[in-house]
């Protein structure tokens, strides 16, 4: 089973050092940074690049009417097909599978893929908030307008009170196993995520990601190209979907949209059982709750049991069977038009077994997550490090 | 290359519009749902383009979405950018097979705000946006510059002009005072809102819901640097390489519909790609009357189509274009014939 069309594979992958203010680059240096290191994992040049597919969330964030105008340059793409994506959080996903569908279409042979935010050139609060006529401004950010639906969770599935703080506590000691990641706090103790201010009830600001400056990059290529790496890591499966923000008997908690993609992926993927058969998985949790949510929802437990998986360490890097999010997570880094996309390459750096101190030994499938909206849109990928049989 | 054909498209364009984005694209998407008698379901994959900074709202394509009516949930994208390019990612789509129909849309709103300065946060924001310079004021860099060259004549943007409508004659537009120099308001787009809608649907289905499907014969689209010291002004070459691997040159076109929204953009694009001036050639609807950013390149495409559909031409060009002076260009060749 695959994707549809040719096979496709990640041949590089490249990122940048996640943290709340990258003084150091401009716009341009911090795509390119993340762009050479995945050009230089897949011993390549700019010249061999055929198109660039660049992905970022709101303009506003940035200041910058459609930026990819004016980066083209600093990627290569001069010359080249240039394409932008933006489909809300789920952007870094949704970026890299249409990268993907350039090559699983046998339209090009090698793509560049860049997702990015420098949140600090702008405030992304002031940018969520802009008031329009004849709508209400909740000017609650993303945490006021999850916290009814993380609440809801709880009151369906009785889960203990403290199953977000442990979550949160967990990604954070992943994150001091990843470099790059934005947040590095080796001395926070469970108490303390525990003890940490309550921001929108039941979130606490520990269970909350944090505002990142940051990129990533792969390079996406064909099975020709691809069979002249040592460790591709294959796409099996890409799926996306949407839905409505609101509607009579939506289920925000475990969004139809959610479930539909999943299955549509797992099928792709010919994957019956996905907790036996996914080795580790980046799921987009940007608050703590988020991760037994998802699981419950992408099929990796019966609903209600998600809570339970957390409880169990079952998600842990440390003895864990289903490690979530071994790289920190979107809870230790989040630059929000890459974060999608960071969970796409860390699958595939998995697979690829170049994850570092935090790969999952012998991880041959891999899933990368991504939502976006009020968890309306969804993007996901399952990457193998065997070739995907037909 | 799978072939992929436009079978129905729906669009709309006025100065300025009341109704907000989603009450603008409600009836287009219907008109066109309802022209093919396909069902939101039935349709494989829904791909949109528009543009944050003319809405004034982070994720306004979220709220447009609305208009799709995506209940159940649907297979969907969406660029930050014209239309055009949404029609490309979902050629891309079809070409992996995966798919047999698909709905496309764009729009844009841009009389709520200044577009003319808006588009200055286009621009390189370290070295020029500072500057605040406007859209008209760097298309009469770009102008001044091909004059002196030698490349291009008054006389050429006041025939443009003509042809385009923008005046009745040539001596009304010599007597028009200049806007920025060497630019008479002749030259300039007067933005609209709008939008438009399209279905397209693989070989096999295209023929089923409609009577003359324009097949999308090629399609390539091609970016230039964005640095005005860098880029050489009186050329496109990003337009030429995409009409190249378009497949334009293959045969001849009897109808072009390109994005030019300034005279001298016109004049530069036709020399650039070697198009006939024949005035019944052109577009009946040139987007400098009519500029709508983010859909004006998909509104090209479905002229290109109708001409197709009312067997006015059998093989057309339509183009779209993106960013400061025709940085990025996308061309698309349609024909009656699956070729």
């Amino acid at each position: 089973m695959a994707a549809g069309g040719e096979l496709a594979a990640v041949v590089g992958v490249g990122m940048t050092k996640f943290s709340a203010t990258r003084g150091d680059v401009s716009m341009p240096g911090l795509v390119r940074e993340a762009a050479e290191r995945a050009l230089k994992d897949a011993e390549m040049e700019w010249e061999d690049i055929d198109a660039v597919v660049m992905g970022k969330a709101p303009d506003f964030f940035e200041g910058v009417m459609m930026p990819e105008i004016f980066l083209g340059e600093a990627l290569g793409a001069v010359g080249k097909p240039m394409l932008r994506v933006h489909t809300a959080g789920s952007v870094g996903g949704s970026t890299a599978l249409v990268a993907a569908s350039l090559v699983h279409s046998g339209v090009h042979e090698r793509v560049l893929t860049v997702a990015w935010e420098k949140q600090s050139e702008s405030n992304a609060m002031w940018a969520l908030s802009l008031k329009q006529p004849f709508q209400v401004s909740i000017n609650a950010g993303a945490g006021g307008y999850f916290s009814p639906i993380i609440r809801q969770y709880m009151e369906e599935t009785q889960a203990p009170e403290l199953i977000g703080c442990m979550v949160a506590f967990k990604d954070r000691q992943h994150a001091l196993l990843n470099p790059y990641a934005h947040l590095h706090q080796p001395d926070l103790t469970f108490d303390q995520v525990v003890e940490s201010p309550m921001l929108w009830e039941p979130i606490r600001y520990s269970e909350t990601c944090p505002s990142s400056d940051g990129a990533a990059a792969m390079v996406i290529v064909n099975e020709t190209e691809a069979e002249k790496s040592m460790n591709p890591a294959w796409i099996h499966a890409g799926a996306m979907r949407s839905e409505a923000n609101n509607f009579p008997g939506r289920d925000e908690v475990n969004p139809q949209a959610s479930r539909e993609c999943a299955a549509d992926l797992w099928n792709q993927a010919g994957i019956t059982n996905p907790r036996e058969e996914i080795d580790v998985a980046e799921i987009y949790v940007p608050f703590s709750w988020y991760e037994p949510m998802w699981l419950e929802s992408l099929g990796f437990c019966e609903r209600g049991d998600g809570w339970k998986l957390v409880e169990s360490g079952a998600t842990h890097l440390n003895g864990g069977d289903l490690p979530i999010n071994c790289s920190g997570g979107v809870l230790s880094s989040n630059p929000i038009g890459a974060s999608g996309m960071i969970r796409f390459a860390e699958a595939a750096l998995q697979v690829r077994g170049m994850a570092g101190e935090h790969q999952v030994d012998g991880a041959r499938k891999a899933m990368g997550h991504a939502y976006g909206g009020g968890a309306q849109y969804f993007a996901m990928w399952v990457v193998g490090k065997d070739k995907p049989t037909s | 290359m799978r072939k992929v054909a436009i079978v129905s498209a729906a669009s709309r364009q006025e100065e300025k519009m009341l109704d907000n984005e989603v009450e603008m694209m409600v009836p287009l998407i219907s008109e066109v749902r309802e022209e093919t008698g396909l069902d939101q379901t039935e349709i494989g994959f829904t791909c949109s383009g528009s543009s944050d900074f003319l809405a004034g709202q982070a994720f306004s394509f979220v709220m447009t979405l609305d208009a799709v009516g995506p209940v159940p949930p649907i297979s969907e994208s969406h660029v930050e950018m014209d239309g055009a390019w949404a029609l490309y990612e979902t050629w891309v789509k079809f070409q992996m097979g995966v798919i047999d129909t698909a709905l496309v849309y764009s729009y844009g709103k841009p009389s709520p705000g200044s577009l003319q300065d808006v588009l200055s946060t286009q621009l390189d924001p370290y070295y020029v946006a500072p500057l605040w310079p406007d859209a008209h004021s760097i298309t009469a860099l770009q102008a001044r510059h091909l004059l002196e060259k030698g490349e291009i004549s008054t006389e050429e943007l006041a025939d443009c002009a003509v042809r385009a409508g923008t005046v009745e004659n040539k001596e009304q537009y010599f007597d028009q005072p200049t806007l920025a120099d060497p630019l008479r308001q002749a030259d300039c787009p007067t933005y609209a809102d709008g939008g438009v809608a399209m279905i397209l649907a693989a070989e096999g289905k295209a023929e089923e819901l409609c009577e003359k499907p324009a097949w999308i014969t090629g399609i390539d689209h091609r970016i230039d640097s964005h640095h005005f010291g860098v880029r050489d002004l009186s050329t496109i070459p990003s337009a030429k390489k995409a009409a190249e691997k378009a497949g334009l040159y293959k045969a001849e076109i009897d109808l072009a519909e390109i994005h030019t929204a300034y005279t001298v953009h016109d004049v530069l694009l036709r020399k650039e790609l070697n198009l006939p001036l024949n005035p019944a050639k052109s577009s009946k609807n040139h987007p400098i009357k009519a500029e709508t950013l983010m859909a004006s390149g998909l509104l090209r495409i479905a002229e290109a189509a109708r001409a197709i559909w009312n067997e006015e031409a059998n093989r057309t060009l339509a183009h779209a274009t993106s960013g400061p002076l025709m940085q990025q260009n996308l061309m698309c060749v349609l024909s009656g014939e699956k070729e």
